[in-house]
């Protein structure tokens, strides 16, 4: 299967402080492959690299073979989108305004949008399901309802690889799952290629087809949720007491965290 | 529905149209009103007359009130659209175009102009604009590399440059004592009433490529409104973008500056009225501001000139009157 990231050898630091260390692994087309790993295990840095947002120090990124190097801004943008932890800081857009910026890298310096434009940004809205929310302000909606305006705009770049930074952080139980049923559609539907920051680990093992953890820089292990989510590899990432055992759900692994109080 | 390609021309045109006909209006108010009072059609019988037939009005309203009129929406339209493009590059409602510290070192320099005993152009305008262009210069050498694109440490650095400029303004205050002394304080002010029509036209020539600059990065600064990291992963050059307008933004404010002394809250008053208006799209406010911009200076600068029975203020009195107050209601309205 063809990749739609290639990542050799990756290291990054930040001034003398080592962030990621020689890390290697290939995320496959069309899979939801999601990074998970405790505070400071560099999750967001790496993200960051396969964007592009920071530069390469050491080792290579290919995204849909080409390396990254060889993307130019815009084209970069074509390819894929990427929506970051929080919100917008300026000031407000209307959900419509917000959706149809994603089309930027494929409109001309003003952005003046033609009905091509209209019409995919429209249909961005109908399938994250805000179209109802077109003429309200940004800040003016729920936690739920921003981050699927924003995964909207991602799509009207029409991007074949969406990445994600802990997109269901902050967000009730139903919006989590409203926003992972998204990311399944995207891939099935779309054959969009997702790659997400998590710290749930339960959703990982729900949604994800390929799981990569990492502590301190490094790679744990990557592989299928029930490959990563073992007692063994997660006691080693999190330092913390876990259990493992089989979702009632089907074969898929669930972590239950241990408070210290049930452990006498 | 999201409006299409024509509506958002046909936005474009209705809204320059209404604020070039609020701008009229100041301009014919300006131009017809003074100490000699004239009547609208007979200031514009003067200004369009070949003849010189009433040579008294053909004066006041050709060497006096249009060239002051002139530079009043010039320096409006300018410092409106300074105060746009900053609070855009500074994601920061507060900014405003002198933020940067480019007011203190224009304003060093016109002291020091005033002081040497120069002329107001070439002289006072030209030390005043080597001020301001020292202070961007500083600025931009203070925040080399990638800190440019932070935009904590641009608008601290300028903080720091206005607080170190203003002690050097004070001592040169404190040490000058004549007549000298006056003109100081109307240009730290703003002053419009030496404004001389070559003088303007020579200032409008440097200012409009910067505003068509501005106006072709106005769907950038759109963008930028979605933060640094999504801006940059929609196709834009950050760098390039906020550089381009940093230093073409302050160029123009200096420029103007150099010309009419500091006039404060026109660039922070203005773009927040026309947002709240508009909303957010910059590819709307940039002609919103430049006609609103000018049309406020040119009748906050006509206030100035009639309200006091004798004599005049400087217009930066009535734009800091009329702009707080405002902003304080502009501020209570949005958190609506």
């Amino acid at each position: 299967m063809k990749s739609a990231f290639a990542v050799e050898n990756l290291s990054y630091a930040f001034g003398t402080q080592s962030v990621l260390k020689n890390l290697s692994f290939s995320v496959p087309q069309s899979d939801v492959f999601i990074i998970i790993g405790p505070n400071g295990a560099g999750k967001t840095t790496l993200i960051k690299l396969m964007v592009g947002i920071l530069k390469i120090q050491t080792g290579q990124i290919e995204i849909l073979q080409a390396p990254l190097g060889k993307y130019s801004q815009k084209r970069l943008a074509k390819a894929l989108a990427y929506v970051p932890q929080g919100l917008p800081v300026g000031f407000p857009f209307t959900v419509e305004e917000t959706v149809l910026l994603g089309r930027a890298p494929h409109q001309k310096v003003l952005g003046l949008a033609s009905q091509n434009d209209l019409d995919i940004a429209q249909q961005a809205m109908a399938f994250t399901e805000v179209a109802h929310l077109a003429r309200r302000k940004l800040d003016q909606l729920s936690g739920g309802e921003q981050q699927r305006v924003l995964i909207a705009r991602a799509l009207c770049q029409q991007p074949q690889v969406i990445l994600l930074d802990e997109p269901t952080a902050s967000l009730d139980l139903s919006h989590q799952i409203r926003i992972m049923d998204l990311m399944e559609k995207l891939k099935a539907e779309r054959g969009v290629t997702v790659v997400m920051v998590s710290h749930d680990v339960n959703l990982a093992a729900m949604y994800g087809d390929r799981l990569l953890l990492l502590k301190d820089g490094e790679i744990v292990c990557l592989g299928s949720p029930n490959e990563v989510l073992n007692f063994k590899t997660l006691e080693e990432a999190y330092d913390c007491k876990l259990l493992v055992d089989i979702s009632p759900l089907g074969d898929l692994p669930r972590v239950t965290v241990v408070p210290h109080k049930f452990l006498k | 529905m999201i409006l299409n390609l024509q509506h958002h021309i046909t936005r474009l045109i209705w809204i320059s149209i209404i604020l070039l006909v609020v701008l009229f209006i100041a301009f014919s108010l300006g131009l017809s009103i003074g100490p000699t009072h004239s009547g609208i059609r007979s200031a514009f019988s003067a200004l369009f007359a070949t003849n010189e037939s009433d040579s008294i009005l053909y004066s006041i309203v050709w060497r006096i009130r249009f060239p002051r009129v002139l530079l009043a929406a010039v320096v409006g339209a300018t410092l409106s659209l300074g105060g746009l493009v900053f609070q855009a590059l500074l994601r920061n409602p507060l900014a405003e175009p002198f933020i940067l510290g480019i007011s203190g070192g224009s304003a060093i320099g016109a002291i020091i102009g005033i002081l040497l005993g120069l002329s107001r152009f070439p002289g006072i305008c030209f030390t005043s604009f080597l001020g301001s262009l020292g202070t961007l210069a500083l600025i931009l050498v203070m925040s080399t590399g990638k800190s440019i694109l932070r935009k904590d440490a641009l608008l601290l650095s300028g903080v720091m440059v206005n607080a170190f400029c203003s002690a050097i303004i004070m001592f040169l205050v404190s040490i000058t004592q004549d007549a000298r002394l006056h003109n100081i304080i109307f240009w730290l002010m703003g002053d419009l009433s030496a404004a001389d029509l070559p003088q303007v036209v020579i200032l409008g020539a440097i200012l409009i490529p910067c505003f068509m600059m501005v106006f072709v990065f106005s769907h950038a600064m759109n963008l930028l409104m979605m933060g640094k990291d999504m801006a940059r992963t929609m196709g834009l050059n950050i760098k390039a973008v906020t550089l381009t307008l940093l230093i073409v933004t302050s160029f123009m404010v200096s420029a103007t500056v150099s010309f009419s002394g500091l006039v404060g809250f026109v660039g922070l008053v203005i773009p927040h009225l026309l947002r709240l208006v508009l909303g957010p799209d910059h590819r709307s406010l940039v002609p919103a501001c430049l006609f609103g911009g000018a049309a406020y200076l040119v009748l906050c600068d006509l206030l100035a000139r009639t309200l006091p029975q004798q004599g005049e203020m400087p217009a930066g009195v009535v734009t800091a009157l009329i702009g707080a107050p405002l902003f304080i209601i502009l501020l209570k309205k949005s958190r609506k």
